[in-house]
C-alpha cells in the first residue's frame, strides 16, 4: 500500500515572527525554516506503518518554493522513499494546495494520505479536509492514533471534551494531531542516504490545475501588546491582587 | 444577502459556540438562517428558533447526521450553499472538521478562526498562532467562515419564534462510520474551555511535582496544562500541552508555574485575561507577558498559595 504524506515548509516554531513595518506581511527574511511540526508527525506515522510492513512506499510531497526541497530531504532522511515538490513561489490558499495535491493523488493513487492537521504559519486547518472533498474520500481529522484494518483505517480523533473513533473506508485522508506520535530525528547515515533518494520537482502548470484566488490580504498587523504587569513580593500579595484587583478568584 | 449558520449540537442540546457564531453572523447581515442537521433533534431546532436574530430554522433529520460525520454533513451544506452569501460555523473541532469540506465542494476558499467582522467581505483572523492578525478581503461568491467562539459574545434568546422548515437529508455514500465515542471523565474542567488554567513547565523537575499543580487546580476548579518543555521531558502527557503546537487557551486566569516563557508557549496563552507567572528566574521572559509576577522557589510558593486560597 502506498502512503502519500503532504508536508509544508514553515517558519521554525521557536521563532517569534514580526510584522513588517509596512504591514504587508510578516517578516521571514533570514528566519529559520523547518518542517511544519504536524506534518512531521504525519510523516512519522507513515514511516512507522511501512516499518510494520503495512505500507510498501511512503511518498512525501510538498507545495512550495524551491527551498522546500530542504524539508523534503529531511522527510527522506526520516524514512520517506521518494519526494515530489510542486514548485511555486506563490503563497497559495489551502483550496489551491488541495487542488494540486488532488492532481498528485490522481497520478500516484495512494491508498492513504496523511497530512498535518494545520500549518503553524497560516493556521488554516483546511487542506486535508479539502483534499478529501475533492477526491471524494473519507476523512479522519485530529488523529491521535490510526490502525489499518482490512479495507478500513481506524482513526482515533481528538475532539472537544473527548475522543471519537471512526472507521474510514480506504482510500482515505487522515490529519495528524500532536498525540499521534513523537517524530524521530534523522540519523547522520540516513541524512547521507537521503541525498541519493529521488526528489522530483514539478511545475504546478504541468498538472493542468487552474489556480485562482478570491482572497486578498489587505493588512497584517501585530496583536495589541499586553500592558506591562507588576511584581508582587509574596503569595499573600498575589492572592490579594487576584481577589480584589483582577477579581478572577 | 442571506447568511447560513450551522448549529452545533448533540441532538439534545445546542452547543454554546453556536450562540457566539450567531453574534458574528449578526455583524454581517440581518437575514440569518440556521441549519440544524441531526437525528431526532426537533428540540434543538425549537430552541434555535427562539434565538434573537434568527429568521429561519432549517431542520434536516437523518440517522446519518446523528454524529456529525463530515462526509454527510458537508454534502448537505454544500447542496444548500448556493442560496447563501455566507456560511458560518463555530471553529470548534466539529466545525473545523466539516467546514473546509463544504468550502471545497462549493469550490470556494475558507477563512478560518475569524475574530472580527470589518465588513461583509472583510475579516480579521489570527495567523502564526496569534502573533499576527491578518485582515483579509474575499470576493468569493459564497463566503465560508469559521468563527472563533471566544472572540464574540453569545447571542441572546428573544421572545419571538422563527419558522422551522423541514429539509430532506442528502443521500451520501457511507465512507465512514463512528466506532466509539468517549467523553473525558476527568472531574477537572476541559483545558480548552476552563475559566482558570494552571500550567507547569520544566521548573517542576519531575512528574511527581505536578501533583502540587493538581492540588491547587482542585482548589480553584482549574484545568491543568503544561509547557512543551515539560511534555518533552516526559513529566505529563502531551494532551496537556499549551502552546502554538498544542492547545490555544484564553481563560480568565492563567497561572504559569516554572515556565520560562518560550515563544511557542506564550503563543498559546497570551490572550488570557489575567496571567500570573511564578518562576525563580527573575529574568525569565514569561514575566514580560504576566500581569502579576512572583519570583521565588515554586516548591515553597505553591503549597503556600494552596493554603492561602
Amino acid at each position: 500500500m502506498k502512503i502519500m504524506v503532504a508536508v509544508k515548509r514553515v517558519v521554525d516554531y521557536n521563532i517569534k515572527v514580526r510584522v513588517r513595518a509596512d504591514q504587508s506581511d510578516v517578516d521571514l527574511s533570514n528566519a529559520k525554516m523547518a518542517l511544519n511540526p504536524f506534518c512531521e508527525i504525519a510523516l512519522e506515522e507513515a514511516i512507522r506503518l511501512k516499518e510494520k510492513g503495512q505500507a510498501s512506499e511512503v511518498i512525501a510531497v510538498s507545495v512550495g518554493p524551491s527551498q522546500a526541497q530542504e524539508q523534503l530531504r529531511t522527510a527522506l532522511a526520516m524514512g520517506a522513499d521518494r519526494a515530489i515538490l510542486l514548485e511555486t513561489e506563490a503563497a497559495l490558499s489551502s483550496l489551491n494546495v488541495a487542488k494540486l495535491l488532488k492532481a498528485l493523488v490522481d497520478r500516484e493513487q495512494p491508498q492513504l494520505i496523511i497530512t498535518g492537521k494545520q500549518a503553524i504559519d497560516t493556521d488554516n486547518n483546511q487542506t486535508g479536509q479539502m483534499l478529501a472533498a475533492l477526491a471524494g474520500y473519507a476523512q479522519g481529522t485530529f488523529a491521535s492514533s490510526l490502525e489499518l484494518q482490512g479495507e478500513e483505517v481506524l482513526v482515533m480523533r481528538e475532539v472537544d471534551g473527548g475522543s471519537q473513533q471512526v472507521a474510514l473506508q480506504l482510500p482515505a485522508i487522515v490529519t495528524a494531531d500532536l498525540r499521534l506520535n513523537e517524530p524521530r530525528y534523522a540519523s547522520l547515515p540516513n541524512i547521507m542516504k537521503a541525498k541519493k533518494k529521488p526528489l522530483e520537482v514539478l511545475q504546478p502548470e504541468a498538472l493542468g490545475v487552474a489556480l485562482t484566488s478570491n482572497l486578498r490580504v489587505l493588512r497584517v498587523e501585530a496583536p495589541t501588546e499586553r500592558p506591562p504587569g507588576i511584581r508582587v513580593d509574596s503569595v499573600a500579595a498575589l492572592v490579594d491582587k487576584l481577589k480584589h484587583e483582577a477579581r478572577v478568584i | 444577502m442571506t447568511i447560513l449558520v450551522i448549529a452545533e449540537h448533540n441532538n439534545r442540546e445546542l452547543a454554546s459556540a453556536t450562540l457566539n457564531t450567531l453574534t458574528a453572523a449578526q455583524k454581517i447581515g440581518s437575514d440569518i438562517h440556521v441549519l440544524v442537521a441531526g437525528h431526532e433533534c426537533q428540540g434543538v431546532a425549537a430552541a434555535v428558533a427562539k434565538i434573537s436574530g434568527v429568521s429561519q430554522v432549517l431542520l434536516s433529520e437523518s440517522p446519518s447526521y446523528a454524529q456529525t460525520l463530515a462526509e454527510h454533513l458537508a454534502s448537505l451544506v454544500a447542496r444548500l450553499g448556493p442560496d447563501y452569501s455566507h456560511i458560518l460555523a463555530p471553529a470548534t473541532t466539529t466545525g473545523k472538521n466539516y467546514l473546509p469540506r463544504v468550502a471545497a465542494l462549493l469550490d470556494v476558499e475558507q477563512l478560518s478562526e475569524v475574530v472580527e467582522i470589518l465588513a461583509a467581505d472583510t475579516f480579521k483572523r489570527p495567523i502564526y498562532a496569534g502573533n499576527a492578525l491578518a485582515t483579509v478581503q474575499t470576493c468569493a461568491p459564497i463566503k465560508v467562515l469559521s468563527i472563533r467562539p471566544t472572540a464574540f459574545a453569545p447571542a441572546a434568546y428573544g421572545d419571538h419564534s422563527a419558522p422551522i422548515q423541514n429539509l430532506a437529508p442528502e443521500a451520501t455514500p457511507a465512507l465512514s462510520r463512528v466506532v466509539a465515542e468517549t467523553q473525558s471523565s476527568s472531574d477537572r474542567p476541559d483545558l480548552g474551555s476552563a475559566r482558570i488554567v494552571i500550567s507547569g513547565g520544566r521548573g517542576l523537575q519531575n512528574s511527581d511535582s505536578f501533583q502540587l499543580l493538581y492540588q491547587l487546580a482542585d482548589k480553584l476548579g482549574a484545568a491543568v496544562g503544561a509547557s512543551r518543555a515539560a511534555v518533552d521531558a516526559g513529566y505529563v502527557s502531551n494532551d496537556l500541552q499549551v502552546g502554538q503546537t498544542g492547545k490555544i487557551v484564553a481563560p480568565d486566569l492563567y497561572i504559569a508555574v516554572g515556565i520560562s516563557g518560550a515563544i511557542q508557549h506564550v503563543a498559546g496563552m497570551k490572550d488570557s485575561k489575567i496571567i500570573v507567572a511564578i518562576n525563580k528566574d527573575e529574568e525569565a521572559p514569561i514575566f514580560q507577558v504576566a500581569d502579576y509576577g512572583l519570583v521565588g522557589d515554586l516548591f515553597e510558593l505553591l503549597p503556600e498559595l494552596e493554603r492561602a486560597l
